[in-house]
């Protein structure tokens, strides 16, 4: 076996990828190559890049430079119809079945050939359905219809789907999100499968923990840059890889301990459960938040840390209790619990992207009285005085990092008594970070303003935080003071 | 359990038919005259439904196909004096052509965007007949020469059978691998484009059957009325109704649309004693199965079947 892959030719090979969405270039410079019956791992926090990477293999999104070789012929910017004919296959992430078909007709569906004069599937297709779908782990659910089965079948449909093509490059999109750990076994399983017939791999994931043990190689990325290749554990290792997920060394900066810590809690969430269809968002989350405080929920990509706070916001549908300034928010709207003083700052910014930079904090301090809004615009733009010399600028015309302080700032023009910071740092250069970061630092200092940070970051969580829960899987599995995170959670973190 | 159910309201359809068959021996001429023009919209129907239910394509502007066969069909019989049946195929080929002209930029088109190319095209076709008046009629319309039958139980036979052959072959269509390539893309393209299969080449070939079915019903009732006219086979307000009856008869069902067409245009009738009021109650209850029951009523006889 690991002779054949030194003499085995690459069947894919990615040369100088490159992506520009108007003046932002998601994709610099990406390059991989993969041989038959080798898996490949590509790594990258939200923003990164791989995604994008992933649709351009797929014909998905049009490359702008570069190459994507299949066996010998260019396939970069091929409509995707074409390229899944040439031999890739992509497992998508979120299963969309037709609902109104059983599994096994799911099945047959991508057996089908895109053809418009047929009417009637060859009959070869019934068994050969039935095969993919006993080697998925479908056999006992043939006749069922998707609506009735488990969130991990719903992927195994999707696997299922992307077999029967008999691609020779399977991509597949975050192999592993939202199963259990006995799923991710009969997965890795699968996938492991998909080696041993020959096929290449590429699997796209947040972290390199979770598909390490399948990997035989890793790419990461950052910024829509490279910036590791190796192994797993060579990436894991790797300096810039640790610097971008945790942001470098891990340190912390308590504040004195000024929070009283008597008394009841500004907020409380109590055994705090979300389901995303069949899918297990959060389970069992209870954490509290004092006024004054500075608490953190750190956790890498997909642990669930938006959809915490979503939940808590009243956007989604949740079990167990908010329990904000005494009383449970259950029952009350998105806008009576915004009102009620929790106000997000979500971490696609939602900004008036057509609307200039004052416009926007206007419409954040509309409720105020004129001469409150005033006074709080002249404190936020002392706080961010980059903001000061762009208020004519259109939204969106702002750099990621002027956009961020943006976004805060409006937030803050609501003057909320619990300030809900979604992954500020998300997509942006360390220089930003820094600017960002002494922001913070002077927000919390000067206003005893209580935050609720989530970051995948955690050395830009930890210096401001008075107390960090890390969430893994949903479930909180670390509550403390950030100076005991380097030595009790430092290592198991990425 | 889906198949079963399938079959089984198939098996319903036969006897239905033959009691509608042997309408002319116990319907009035008036109710005959009345199901005649719901069988033709009946075939409207169900030619937006594969497209909206299917292919997942909103067209706004069904009269545009409709229109384009109904008033092909008519200047090619009031000016060379064709025979029917060469009038109503040069009819629909009409409507296959304008669909693909329509079709060809406008599938590059999102969602809502598709939708309103589709709203502007009536609007342009409506004015392309009124400006040619000379040619075409304009707003008064254009008698035709020729006629189906002057017997009203013949028209209402030949708008039957026509209705039935259409939802046979639109149904196999829809059932077959075509119609789950269909689907497929109407509900995720990206999904479908990832497992090989061109979207726009189906979708195109999901607009060409509509047009053609369209083309030819509009035909056919113009030969059964004797007249085509902006307002019968054009008007903004046709094309709404054929999106209400294929929406409340059930969404993804083709047959569902066919019952919604005829439930819709002899409840119209029957609340006819209201008065002016009719349309309006009729509308008003439209829209409450449409908010209750979004499946439609087919919709809500399949929910029942599998709760049951």
């Amino acid at each position: 076996m690991e002779g054949s892959h030194v003499m085995a030719k690459n069947v894919l090979e990615v040369e100088h990828l490159q992506k520009r969405f108007g003046g932002l270039v998601a994709v610099k410079d990406i390059g991989f190559t993969l041989k038959a019956g080798e898996i490949l791992g590509l790594i990258g926090p939200n923003g990164s890049g791989k995604s994008t990477v992933m649709k351009m293999v797929m014909g998905i999104e049009k490359p702008n430079a570069g190459r994507v070789v299949l066996d010998g012929t260019d396939i970069a910017g091929w409509p995707t119809a074409k390229i899944a004919h040439q031999g890739i296959g992509l497992v998508f992430q979120h299963s969309r079945p037709l609902h109104r078909q059983t599994v096994l007709e799911n099945i047959k569906l991508a057996l089908l050939p895109d053809s418009l004069l047929r009417l009637v599937a060859d009959p070869s297709h019934d068994e050969r359905a039935r095969a993919i779908a006993d080697r998925v782990g479908l056999g006992g659910v043939l006749d069922r219809l998707p609506s009735t089965l488990p969130f991990a079948d719903l992927r195994r449909i999707e696997m299922a789907k992307a077999l029967a093509r008999e691609p020779k490059v399977v991509l597949v999109d975050e192999p592993f999100a939202g199963l259990t750990p006995r799923e991710v076994a009969d997965f890795s399983a699968l996938i492991h499968g998909f080696r041993e017939e020959g096929r290449a791999v590429l699997l796209v994931d947040h972290n390199v923990k979770s598909v390490a043990a399948l990997v035989d190689r890793a790419l990461a990325m950052y910024l829509g840059e490279e910036i590791a290749s190796g192994t797993a554990e060579e990436v894991t290792r790797n300096e810039t890889v640790r610097k971008v997920y945790m942001g470098g060394e891990i340190a912390a900066h308590p504040r004195p301990d000024l929070v009283q810590t008597s008394g009841s809690p500004l907020m409380q969430v109590k055994d705090l459960s979300v389901r995303y269809g069949k899918a297990q968002a959060l389970e069992g989350v209870t954490l509290d938040v004092r006024e004054g405080e500075f608490v953190s929920v750190v956790g890498l990509n997909g642990a669930g840390k938006s959809t915490l706070f979503n939940a808590i916001s009243g956007l989604l549908p949740k079990s167990g209790e908010v329990v904000w300034d005494g009383a449970p928010t259950t029952g009350r709207s998105v806008a009576q619990i915004a009102r009620g003083g929790i106000v997000q700052c979500p971490e696609t910014r939602e900004l008036f992207g057509y609307m200039s930079v004052r416009e926007n904090l206007d419409l954040g301090g509309a409720h105020l009285e004129e001469a409150e809004r005033t006074a709080q615009l002249e404190s936020l733009l002392e706080l961010f005085p980059r903001l000061r010399d762009r208020a004519k600028q259109a939204a969106n015309t702002l750099s990621g990092g002027e956009q961020q302080m943006l976004a805060i700032a409006r937030a803050l023009m609501m003057k909320p008594r619990l300030l809900i910071l979604d992954e500020p740092t998300l997509g942006l250069a360390p220089v930003i970070l820094d600017q960002l970061s002494q922001a913070l630092h002077r927000l919390r200092d000067t206003t005893g303003i209580t935050v609720l940070l989530g970051e995948q970051n955690v050395t830009f969580a930890l210096p401001h935080s008075d107390r960090i829960y890390v969430l893994q899987h949903g479930h909180i599995v670390w509550e403390g003071k950030p100076d005991a995170f380097g030595a009790e959670m430092g290592d198991q973190y990425l | 359990m889906k198949t079963i159910l399938r079959s089984r309201l198939l098996w319903l359809m036969l006897p239905a038919l033959v009691i509608a068959a042997v309408g002319p021996w116990w319907l009035s001429a008036y109710y005959l005259g009345v199901l005649t023009m719901a069988y033709y919209f009946g075939v409207f129907a169900m030619s937006w439904d594969l497209l909206f239910g299917y292919a997942g394509m909103v067209n706004f502007g069904p009269t545009f196909l409709i229109g384009l066969g109904a008033y092909g069909a008519a200047l090619l019989d009031t000016y060379a004096g064709a025979p029917i049946v060469v009038c109503l195929i040069f009819g629909g080929l009409m409507s296959i052509i304008g669909g693909i002209l329509l079709a060809l930029p406008a599938l590059k088109l999102r969602g809502a965007y598709f939708g309103l190319v589709t709203l502007v095209a009536v609007l342009l076709l409506r004015y392309f007949i009124v400006i040619f008046s000379g040619f075409t009629g304009g707003e008064i319309g254009m008698m035709v020469p020729d006629i189906l039958s002057i017997d009203t139980a013949t028209n209402y036979e030949y708008a039957l059978w026509f209705m039935a052959a259409s939802a046979l072959i639109l149904v196999i269509i829809s059932r077959s691998s075509l119609g789950l390539i269909l689907e497929a893309t109407g509900q995720d393209p990206i999904a479908a484009a990832a497992l090989g299969f061109n979207v726009a080449k189906h979708r195109l070939a999901a607009f060409c059957i509509s047009a053609l079915f369209s083309g030819l019903a509009g035909g056919m009732m113009v030969f059964y009325s004797g007249t085509a006219s902006v307002g019968t086979v054009i008007d903004i307000s046709i094309g709404v109704q054929i999106i209400i009856a294929a929406v409340v008869g059930g969404r993804r069902t083709i047959l569902g649309a066919m019952i919604g067409s005829i439930v819709i245009l002899l409840a119209d009738e029957l609340l006819r004693p209201l008065g002016q009021l009719n349309i309006f109650v009729v509308s008003g209850i439209c829209l409450a199965v449409i908010i209750v029951f979004p499946g439609g009523l087919l919709g809500l006889m399949h929910r029942q079947r599998e709760g049951a």
